[in-house]
């Protein structure tokens, strides 16, 4: 798999679509120190994650260097099988990763 | 290096130009301007009210700090604009906000870093005002390793 690729399953069940996605990322907060050198590790994590359907954003979140590395994300939204679901991130250097998968 | 500097600022311009032009359809998911200010902030911020409404998931004792899965149910509001995750006790407390438009469920789960013991907080920001609820987590082993 591609280095940046959002795994992505999308579950539609009664008109909504369930979808669980796992990105693969560091997500540093600048705060943790290198235990060998003492200096600090720059920070390096998703700032927004934009997921949409069909194309139309449903939902753009502002993440913050809480979050887990690796995030997982689970959201719903209206729509039923076959909708081409898109999750896409972009992190404080800039790099973007994404994936997308249609609906089962 | 100026020139880089020039391109990512005229790239930046046409994105915010496109955003714009988009921004009827869905202006909340369409501007994708990080609040650096927000996200930084060491306050917990407005929390509103507690309501029954907004229902908050999360372990009692988290066992890795590193890993708190927390899930935000305010499917019993209407009209949601969006909802924040914040981790009361963490130096930078806001974790996540969410801005929900066009058909997405107000519902969300994810996974939270938290350094120790505190109160974790699902924000719910709607048409109506702004509400919460809140649960404790318990942090056996801290994650915010610092």
């Amino acid at each position: 798999m591609a280095k940046n690729a959002v795994k992505l399953r999308a579950k539609a069940k009664k008109g909504t679509i369930d979808i669980k996605c796992l990105m693969s990322h560091p997500m540093e907060t600048g705060l943790r120190k290198d235990k060998k050198s003492g200096e600090k590790i720059p920070a390096h994590f998703i700032q927004t994650v934009v997921a949409e359907k069909n194309g139309v954003p449903f939902l753009q979140a502002d993440f913050n260097s809480t979050i887990s590395k690796n995030p997982y994300l689970r959201v719903q939204v209206e729509g039923g099988k076959g909708d081409e679901i898109k999750v896409s991130w972009t992190d404080n250097k800039g790099e973007t990763g994404s994936g997308s998968k249609k609906s089962k | 290096m100026k020139r880089r500097l020039f391109m990512k600022g005229t790239l930046a311009g046409s994105a915010i130009a496109a955003a714009l032009g988009a921004g009827l359809l869905a202006p909340r998911a369409a501007l994708a301007a990080w609040p650096k200010a927000v996200m930084e902030s060491e306050s917990v911020g407005d929390t509103g009210s507690a309501s029954a409404a907004v229902k908050i998931k999360a372990p009692e004792i988290a066992e890795n700090g590193a890993v708190v899965p927390v899930t935000i149910d305010a499917t019993g509001i209407e009209g949601v604009e969006s909802i924040s995750i914040v981790a009361a006790a963490n130096q930078r407390p806001l974790a996540a906000t969410y801005n929900v438009s066009g058909g997405a469920v107000a519902f969300v789960s994810t996974r939270l870093k938290m350094g120790k013991t505190g109160d974790v907080y699902g924000v719910v920001k709607s048409a109506s005002g702004t509400v919460h609820a809140k649960t404790q987590v318990k942090v056996t082993i801290g994650g915010c390793g610092g």
